[in-house]
């Protein structure tokens, strides 16, 4: 559904995307799984042909570059950051993407009683909470029915609560036989969603494996904050990618995500690299690095 | 599912995702929206209000001033429109253009908007048609209340020269808005736009005839020199237009009038025009191309 070959993007000297290839399959749920800048967002971006890229993306074996308009049908898209007209109302704004896919009210109806919004169509945009905008803007990547599905980080400004419905609705819709690409700092996500995982840094495709092959248990993942000495947080990351752990390395610090009964392996890990762990604290039950 | 009413024209075939989209709904679409949000703008009805306030005040004054019927009401009304139209409706097209896809820019809305199966041409067409087709009803709205006032007080006697007058004015218009939306593509935030907006309005409305006051004087310009160079710019074309169709001859307007009624003749009117369809085009071509090429969001 989705192939990218030897994708690079660049902002000037900076290497955004690094000669990235990968291939998503029907009815596929693969995960976008990295640190703040390791380029997941910037890879959506290029695969819907919202930036000019070298290599070549082609979805549902139409070239992005050459056809951006008509691969871009084939998908619904979810931003990281949710931007519709505040002063516009829901009903309204979701006719304006009906109408931008030449779809009928009926179809932008039933996408909005999928996602739970039926009955709301009056409510101004600025006057919905967050867990509503971002079922508002899941209620419009599903007009027109898209076999494909891109979310860029999907929960991240959710609670817990409507995390977890987002999650049920994706599920249900990868059990439909929607392919799903989706980046997420989450484990929880990515356990209940994600049949395989990219795992990037710094712009590069760095493992692509399954889920419980990152992580390998079937216990609750905590994710654990741990504060190093200064300039070993690269060599810390290396050991703990070495030792099988998933690890998030950005400017808050590295963060790792381990099973809730093996808390002290990370610990362990760094000590026999005679990296020493000034402290450490356990963030939020199955919670990335973005706190 | 009240406001979303299941018509009887939706049960017309739905268009599937895979399927071919229209291009002119794409477009469309983004007019509706631009439209909408443009009318419903504090500014855009600040403007109108402004504006027909005035074009109405214009039309009493005229009338009382004439102290006659006829040609000289509509005729005097023309002439003192158009001052304001030259001050007030550049700078409302170049700052109605100039926030169009910077906003959306810096709002985060355009990468959204992006992401979606249309085109960037159909997305700027769009607002470009959306953003004319605000800004010539906010016009109508002054202008037809102005002539609404003259109609009901001395009849309909030389309107057609109001009539011009309203053509002209939304070519004006379009060709400002045009400015306006190359601006805003080539700016990344709607104030850089706005602002470069306000420089161009001030360049085109006061520092241009000084400058070719100035330049006259200093280089010696010949007649047919300071014609050309004072008709590039699209309010002395509009300008000349107006008093043309008013009087049927520029020599109002001095030596160069006299050597431009005197040269053109009955085509004096379509260079005018002419050169207010190239301010139109050019600059939305020019953004157009931009628009495609650029890879920023």
């Amino acid at each position: 559904m989705i192939k990218a070959s030897h994708v690079t993007k660049r902002f000037g000297n900076v290497v955004a995307v690094e000669d990235l290839s990968f291939e998503l399959a029907e009815s596929e749920s693969i995960a976008l799984w990295g640190s703040n800048g390791a380029g997941k967002t910037t890879l959506i971006r290029s695969l819907l042909g919202i930036f000019p890229v070298t290599g070549t993306v082609s979805i549902h074996g139409v070239d992005v570059r050459k056809h951006g308009k008509r691969a871009r049908s084939f998908v619904g898209y979810v931003p990281q950051e949710l931007a519709f007209h505040d002063d516009a109302r829901l009903g309204s704004s979701i006719m304006f993407f009906a109408n931008l896919r030449m779809v009928n009210r009926k179809e932008a109806a039933i996408a909005l009683a999928k996602v739970g919004l039926q009955g709301h169509e009056k409510k101004r945009v600025r006057d919905l909470s967050g867990g509503m905008k971002q079922r508002l803007a899941l209620a419009i990547a599903l007009i027109a029915d898209p076999p494909i599905i891109v979310l860029d980080e999907p929960t991240s400004n959710l609670d817990a609560s409507g995390r977890g419905e987002v999650i049920d609705t994706l599920c249900q819709l990868r059990d439909e036989g929607k392919t799903l690409l989706f980046a997420s700092h989450r484990p929880d996500e990515v356990l209940a969603l994600g049949e395989r995982v990219l795992v990037m840094e710094k712009g590069k495709l760095i493992r692509d494996i399954t889920p419980t092959e990152l992580w390998p248990t079937e216990s609750r993942i905590q994710t654990m904050r741990l504060y190093l000495s200064m300039g070993t947080e690269e060599s810390a990351a290396i050991a703990l990618r070495e030792a099988g752990h998933a690890v998030n390395l950005n400017g808050n610090g590295l963060c790792v995500s381990v099973p809730r009964n093996r808390k002290a392996e990370p610990v362990s890990v760094l000590a026999r690299a005679e990296i020493e762990v000034r402290d450490f604290e356990i963030l939020d039950e199955v919670q990335g690095d973005q706190e | 599912m009240s406001s979303l009413p299941i018509k009887a024209s939706d049960s017309s075939p739905i268009i599937k995702s895979g399927s071919h989209l229209s291009r002119a709904s794409s477009v469309i679409a983004f007019a509706r929206r631009e439209f909408r949000d443009a009318i419903s703008s504090r500014w855009f009805l600040l403007y109108t209000v402004a504006f027909t306030v005035l074009a109405v005040a214009v039309s009493f004054m005229s009338l009382a001033g004439s102290g006659s019927h006829g040609f000289a009401g509509f005729g005097r009304t023309t002439a003192g429109l158009l001052n304001l139209i030259m001050l007030v409706v550049p700078l409302m097209a170049l700052i109605a253009g100039a926030g169009s896809i910077a906003g959306e820019r810096e709002r985060g809305t355009l990468l959204y908007l992006l992401a979606q199966p249309i085109s960037r041409t159909e997305l700027l067409l769009g607002k470009y048609i959306g953003l004319a087709i605000a800004l010539c009803c906010s016009m109508c709205v002054g202008f037809g209340l102005s002539a609404g006032v003259l109609a009901w007080r001395v009849g309909g006697v030389g309107i057609s020269a109001f009539v011009m007058l309203v053509v002209f004015t939304c070519g004006l218009a379009l060709a400002m808005l045009s400015v306006g939306i190359l601006l805003s593509v080539i700016s990344r935030r709607s104030g850089v736009a706005t602002g470069l907006g306000l420089f161009v309005w001030l360049i085109l409305v006061f520092l241009s005839d000084l400058g070719l006051m100035a330049g006259t004087i200093l280089f010696k310009l010949r007649v047919q020199e300071v014609f050309v160079i004072g008709v590039m710019n699209p309010l002395q074309a509009f300008k000349m237009a107006v008093i043309v169709n008013m009087n049927a001859s520029l020599d109002v307007l001095g030596p160069v009038g006299m050597y431009a009624s005197q040269t053109f003749g009955g085509a004096l009117p379509w260079i005018l025009a002419l050169v207010i369809g190239v301010w139109t085009i050019v600059p939305l071509v020019i953004a157009l191309i931009l628009f495609s090429k650029r890879g920023s969001v």
